[in-house]
C-alpha cells in the first residue's frame, strides 16, 4: 500500500518508514502540513498517517480542511492522546481512526485493514491466480465457486505467504508476524493455522508447501 | 467538599446592632418626650395658677390701713375649666392668715419676681401651689401680702397619661419602623455578597475568567484576591495540562522509535536466543509505554473528575463506539467482541472519562482472555434509576480476595503471568465511576472468567 | 332625777348640735339591715316620690329623711358629730365647698346611660335637677295689668306703684338661706339691675324669708303679692299654683342644680351608692321625672338662662371678705327702715 506519513519528528518518521517498508509498503514522508498538501495534490495515497502536533499548525485543521473539501483518502491520526481538554472527538473531525503512540505496528496494520475495508472499493488489492481470488482487505478467499471469509490470523498468514510466492518463511518469523510480543506462543501454533489454510485451499491453484526444517512457502501452480 | 466553618452572620449582627440602636433611641425618645411634655404641662398649669393668684392680688385694696380683697369670680373658676379640680387659696398679710384655707402650704422658693411654686400635699391630695408676694406701704410701713393658690392634679395627671401614651406610641412606632428598616438595610448591605456568589456559582467548572460583577469598595480587596487566586489556579491548571500533554508526547515519541527499531532488528535476527532477547526488549517497551499511558490517563482522570464536563451521554452509542474501536485489537488475538442492550439509556456525565473507563475495562478483558474467546458487554437498566454495564470474559478470573484490592493503585492480580499491565487500569475505572456517583463491582464468574460491572445513575 | 338629766342632756345636746331639723320622715322598712339616712334641704313632699320609687325597686330598705336648712347642712358636716349617708342640697356653692374641703367621697356612678357633663363635678357632686329661680306673682295682684317679664319691668312697676306694693313683697333672707345667697350673688354677677331692684325692694320694706315654700304659702294666702327668686319647681308643684303666675325673667333666669354628695363619714356607703344610681337613672331616663325636676327648659331661650355651673368659682362668694362685703351691701339696701 501507499502511505503518506505526516510527522515532524525526524527520527520517529524514519523508523516508521523503515518499519512499514519491511512489510512491503511504500511510504512518503511529509514533515509539515504545507508539504503534506503538496504531496496530496500530486499523488493518490491509500492511507494517510497524521500526527496531531505539527510545526505549522494543528493536525486537526488539516483534517477539517480535507474533509470540507471532501477528500476521500482515509486518515489515521497518531496522537500522544493525553490532551486533557479534548472535547471534540477526533473521529468527529473526520479522522477514520486514531492510534496512541507508541505504535504497535500489528495493531496499526489491523486498523489500516479495518479502515480500508470500511472505505470500500477504492483500493485494488485483489490477488488472483487461476481459480483463486484473494482480497486481503475484504478478507475473502474464493476457490472456484467456494467463498470463505478468513479469520484474522489466517488472513495475515496467507497475505504474508502470497506476497512473496516461493519464499520460505521460518516458523519463528511467522510467529513474529502473527502474534503480539506479549503472547507466549509455541511454533506449533503456526502448524494449526497452516493446516486451516490448507483446508481452504483444497483444489486451488495455489498451495502451501512444507520445507522440512526450514519453514513454509506458497507455490502457484502453473496454469495451462 | 468540606463545609466552611460558620461563625455568626453579617446580616444578623448588623440587624441586631441596628435594632439595639433603634431600641436605645426609642427609649431615649420616650423619656425625652415624656420629660418635655411634663415640663410643658407643668408650666401651663403654673401659668394658670399664677394668673389666678395675680388676679386675686390685683383685686386687693387698702382702705384706711384696712385690706380688702374682692376675689374675682374668674380667679377660681379659671382653674376648673378643662378638668374638674379642687381649688385652694390662702391670703396672708405679713404671715397673718386672712382668708381662704388656713393650713394651705406655701411655696417659698422665691425668685426675683416674687413668685414661687411648690408641689405638695393638702387634705390628702397632691397639689401644685403658687405663692405670689407683693409689697405695700401702709402709713410708711412695708407690708407683705402673700396670696397662695393651689389646685389638684387631675388635669395634669390626665395630660401626662395621654402624653405618656403618645410618647410610648411614638417610641414603639419608631422602634418598629427602625427595626424593619434595619432588617432591610442589613439584607441590602449583604446583597453585593449574594450577587457575587450568584455570579460565581453560575460559572462552569472551567470558567476561571476574572470576576466582572460590580462590587462596593469594601469588597474590592476580596474580589481582587479571588481574581488573582483564579489567575494562579488557571496558570497552574494550564501548566498541569501542558505538563501532562508535554510529558505524554516526550515519553511516547521516543518509545515509538525504540519499539519500531526493535521490531526491525527482530526481523533480521535468526538465532532463537537473540530473538528471545529482542522480544523481551519489546515487551519491556510495551510495559513502560502502557505504564506511561496509564499514569497519564490516571492524572487526566483525577484532574477531570473534579471538573466534570457534564453532558447527556448516549450510553448505547458509547458502548458500540468503544467496542468498534477495540475491534482491531481484539482481532489480533482472534477474540470476538459482542454487545447486547436490554435498554435505551442516557447518562449525565463526562464523555471522555466514561469512554476511557469503558475502554479500559474491555481492553483489560481482551488482554486476559484466551485466544478465540468472546468478551461480552451487556447493558441493562436496574430499578429505573440506575443502569448497569457488565463486561464478561472467559479468562482466568480474579483470585478470590483480590477484587476490592485491585482497585488500589498499582495492585495487580496474582495470575497475571506474562501479561503486560501497570496495575492502574481498574484504579482509573474506579475513579471515573466514583466521580459519576456510580458503583463498580468486580467478581468471578461461575465456570471461569471475570465480570466487571458498573452502575451509573441514569438520566 | 333621771328625767331631769335626760332633759338637761337633751337641751345641751340641742345646744351643742345647734341645728334644727325642720322635718323628718321614715320610709320603708326601718327594722332591716338595709338603711339609709339622708340629710336634705328639699321638702319631704317634694322628694318623697323619688324615695318611693327607690323603695319600689329595693323594698328591703329603710330611709330616714331629715330636712334642714343649707347652712345647717354645713354645720352638721363640719361638726363631724352626726353621720349621714347622703347629703342633698340646693346650695350649689356650699356643696362645692363641702366637696372641696374633703367631705365628699368620689364615686363613679354605675349606670349604663350617659350623664350630661354639667351634672357631675369631680365625681363628688351629682346634680340631678335644673330648677330656675322665678318671680311668683299673685293673680289677684295684677288683674288688669301686664305682668312684668323682666327685672327692669318689675322695677318700673314697683316704682310706679310704691304704695300698692309696700310690705307686699317677699324674698330670701340671705343671712339665713344658702340658696337665697346663691341666687342673689348670681343675680348680682349676671345682671346690672339686681342692686337697683334690691334698693327698690328695701324701700318697699320687703319681707325676708328663710325658704321658698314659705314665700309661696304667703302668696297663696294673700299675705304677699310678689315673691322674688323663688324656686320655680316648688311654685309649679304647689297644689294651689293656679292662684299665681310663675315668671322666669327673660333678661336672665338663674337655674340651679340640686345635687347629692356621698359623705366620707357615711356608714352605709353601698346603700348610698345605690340611691345615687337610682336618682340619676330616674331623672336622666324617665320623662315624667324629667318634667318634675325640670330638666328640659326648652321653652325658654337658652341665652336668657344662667345655668349655674358646679365648680370652685362658686367658692368665691363664700370667701369671708367677699361675703362680708356682699352681705353688708345687701343689708344696706334691703333693710332701710328700722326693722333690722
Amino acid at each position: 500500500m501507499r502511505f503518506l506519513l505526516v510527522e515532524d519528528n525526524i527520527s520517529l518518521a524514519k523508523v516508521v518508514v523503515d518499519r512499514l517498508s519491511l512489510d512491503g509498503h511504500v511510504i512518503d514522508h511529509a514533515k509539515d502540513i504545507a508539504t503534506a498538501n503538496e504531496y496530496t495534490a500530486t499523488t493518490e495515497y491509500d492511507l494517510i498517517l497524521l500526527d496531531i502536533m505539527l510545526p505549522d499548525g494543528d493536525g486537526r485543521d488539516f483534517l477539517t480542511t480535507r474533509r470540507s473539501k471532501n477528500y476521500k483518502t482515509p486518515i489515521i491520526v497518531l496522537t500522544a492522546r493525553s490532551e486533557v481538554s479534548d472535547k471534540v472527538s477526533l473521529l468527529d473531525l473526520g479522522a477514520d481512526d486514531y492510534m496512541t503512540k507508541p505504535i504497535d505496528f500489528s495493531e496499526l496494520e489491523a486498523r489500516c485493514r479495518a479502515v480500508l475495508r470500511r472505505k470500500g472499493d477504492s483500493v485494488q488489492t485483489n490477488i488472483s491466480h487461476g481459480n483463486v481470488s484473494f482480497d486481503p482487505v475484504a478478507a475473502t478467499l474464493s476457490v472456484g465457486k467456494e467463498h470463505v471469509t478468513l479469520r484474522t490470523r489466517e488472513l495475515r498468514l496467507l497475505e504474508l505467504l502470497i506476497s512473496s510466492p516461493g519464499q520460505v518463511f521460518s516458523k519463528s518469523k511467522l510467529v513474529d508476524r502473527l502474534f503480539s510480543y506479549d503472547q507466549s506462543v509455541t511454533e506449533n501454533a503456526i502448524e494449526v493455522y497452516i493446516a486451516r489454510l490448507r483446508r481452504h485451499l483444497v483444489g486451488a491453484d495455489i498451495s502451501i508447501t512444507t520445507i522440512r526444517g526450514m519453514g513454509y512457502k506458497l507455490e502457484k501452480s502453473i496454469i495451462l | 467538599m468540606k463545609k466552611p466553618i460558620v461563625k455568626g452572620s453579617i446580616k444578623r449582627r448588623l440587624s441586631a446592632l441596628l435594632t439595639i440602636v433603634a431600641a436605645i433611641i426609642a427609649i431615649f425618645l420616650y423619656f425625652l418626650i415624656q420629660s418635655v411634655s411634663r415640663q410643658i404641662a407643668q408650666s401651663s398649669q403654673d401659668n394658670i395658677l399664677l394668673a389666678s393668684a395675680t388676679s386675686i392680688i390685683d383685686s386687693s385694696r387698702f382702705n384706711k390701713g384696712e385690706l380688702s380683697i374682692d376675689l374675682p369670680y374668674s380667679s377660681l373658676s379659671m382653674l376648673d375649666t378643662v378638668t374638674d379640680e379642687r381649688v385652694f387659696y390662702s391670703i396672708k398679710l405679713d404671715n397673718k392668715f386672712l382668708s381662704g384655707y388656713k393650713f394651705l402650704p406655701k411655696a417659698d422658693a422665691f425668685e426675683t419676681n416674687n413668685i414661687a411654686y411648690l408641689s405638695g400635699n393638702f387634705l390628702e391630695q397632691n397639689v401644685r401651689v403658687v405663692t405670689v408676694k407683693r409689697f405695700f406701704s401702709i402709713s410708711g410701713q412695708p407690708v407683705a401680702l402673700e396670696v397662695s393658690v393651689a389646685q389638684t392634679l387631675n388635669g395634669l395627671t390626665k395630660t401626662l397619661a395621654n402624653t405618656s401614651r403618645a410618647s410610648l406610641v411614638v417610641g414603639v412606632t419608631f422602634f418598629i419602623i427602625a427595626a424593619v428598616l434595619s432588617f432591610i438595610l442589613a439584607r441590602s448591605a449583604v446583597n453585593p455578597l449574594a450577587r457575587l456568589t450568584r455570579s460565581i456559582s453560575k460559572r462552569g467548572p472551567k470558567d476561571l475568567r476574572p470576576l466582572a460583577t460590580s462590587v462596593p469598595t469594601e469588597m474590592v480587596p476580596l474580589v481582587s484576591s479571588l481574581n488573582s487566586l483564579m489567575l494562579r489556579l488557571e496558570k497552574s491548571l494550564t501548566r498541569s495540562e501542558d505538563f501532562i500533554t508535554e510529558a505524554a508526547h516526550r515519553v511516547r515519541t521516543p518509545l515509538t522509535v525504540v519499539r519500531a527499531q526493535a521490531e526491525i532488528i527482530l526481523r533480521h535476527l535468526d538465532k532463537p536466543k537473540n530473538r528471545k532477547h529482542i522480544k523481551e526488549i519489546i515487551r519491556a517497551i510495551d510495559e513502560s509505554s502502557r505504564a506511561a499511558g496509564q499514569l497519564l490517563d490516571h492524572a487526566m482522570v483525577t484532574f477531570r473528575a473534579d471538573n466534570l464536563v457534564l453532558e447527556k451521554v448516549n450510553m448505547n452509542q458509547l458502548i458500540s463506539d468503544t467496542v468498534e474501536r477495540l475491534q482491531p485489537v481484539a482481532d489480533l488475538r482472534d477474540i470476538s467482541l459482542q454487545y447486547q442492550f436490554f435498554c435505551q439509556a442516557n447518562v449525565v456525565g463526562d464523555t471522555i472519562l466514561l469512554q476511557n473507563a469503558l475502554y479500559n475495562i474491555i481492553d483489560n478483558a481482551i488482554k486476559y482472555s484466551p485466544v478465540d474467546s468472546t468478551v461480552h458487554t451487556t447493558m441493562l437498566s436496574s430499578k429505573k434509576t440506575y443502569i448497569e454495564i457488565k463486561v464478561n470474559d472467559t479468562g482466568s478470573g480474579f483470585t478470590l480476595d483480590e477484587p476490592s484490592r485491585l482497585i488500589e493503585r498499582f495492585k495487580r492480580g496474582e495470575n497475571v503471568e506474562g501479561i503486560i499491565g501497570s496495575g492502574l487500569g481498574l484504579t482509573i475505572v474506579h475513579e471515573v465511576i466514583q466521580a459519576h456517583k456510580g458503583k463498580l463491582e468486580i467478581e468471578n464468574l461461575v465456570g471461569g472468567g471475570a465480570c466487571v460491572s458498573f452502575f451509573l445513575p441514569s438520566h | 332625777m333621771r328625767f331631769f338629766f335626760l332633759a338637761i342632756s337633751l337641751v345641751f345636746a340641742n345646744l351643742t348640735n345647734a341645728f334644727e331639723v325642720e322635718e323628718r320622715a321614715f320610709f320603708g322598712n326601718q327594722t332591716g339591715k338595709s338603711k339609709l339616712s339622708i340629710i336634705s334641704t328639699a321638702d319631704i313632699k317634694y322628694f318623697a316620690p323619688m324615695i318611693e320609687l327607690f323603695l319600689e325597686r329595693y323594698p328591703n330598705y329603710g330611709i330616714d329623711y331629715s330636712v334642714v336648712s343649707s347652712t345647717d347642712v354645713m354645720k352638721v358636716m363640719y361638726s363631724k358629730k352626726t353621720s349621714y349617708d347622703l347629703i342633698i342640697s340646693s346650695a350649689m356653692d356650699l356643696q362645692v365647698k363641702l366637696a372641696n374641703d374633703g367631705f365628699a367621697k368620689t364615686y363613679k356612678p354605675n349606670i349604663d346611660i350617659t350623664i350630661p357633663s354639667w351634672s357631675i363635678w369631680n365625681n363628688m357632686i351629682f346634680g340631678f335637677t335644673q330648677e330656675p329661680a322665678a318671680i311668683v306673682i299673685s293673680k289677684t295682684a295684677f288683674k288688669h295689668d301686664h305682668f312684668p317679664r323682666t327685672r327692669q319691668e318689675l322695677i318700673n312697676k314697683l316704682r310706679e306703684n310704691p304704695d300698692r306694693f309696700k310690705r307686699r313683697m317677699g324674698t330670701y333672707d340671705l343671712r339665713r338661706s344658702g340658696l337665697g345667697y346663691l341666687f342673689a350673688t348670681q343675680d348680682a354677677r349676671a345682671t346690672e339691675t339686681y342692686w337697683r331692684l334690691t334698693e327698690v325692694m328695701g324701700q318697699l320694706e320687703t319681707n325676708l324669708y328663710c325658704c321658698s315654700s314659705n314665700m309661696i304659702e304667703d302668696v297663696v294666702s294673700g299675705e304677699i303679692d310678689i315673691a322674688y327668686n323663688v324656686l320655680g319647681s316648688y311654685a309649679n308643684n304647689h297644689p294651689l299654683s293656679d292662684k299665681y303666675v310663675v315668671i322666669y325673667p327673660s333678661d336672665m333666669t338663674t337655674v340651679m342644680s340640686r345635687s347629692m354628695i356621698l359623705p366620707t363619714s357615711s356608714g352605709n356607703e353601698r346603700s348610698a351608692k345605690l340611691f345615687i344610681d337610682h336618682v340619676l337613672e330616674t331623672v336622666f331616663v324617665s320623662s315624667t321625672q324629667r318634667t318634675m325636676y325640670n330638666l328640659s327648659l326648652s321653652t325658654y331661650e337658652e341665652n336668657s338662662l344662667n345655668r349655674i355651673k358646679l365648680g370652685p368659682g362658686l367658692m368665691v362668694f363664700l370667701d369671708q371678705f367677699k361675703k362680708q362685703k356682699f352681705l353688708a351691701e345687701w343689708e344696706n339696701a334691703i333693710l332701710q327702715t328700722e326693722k333690722r
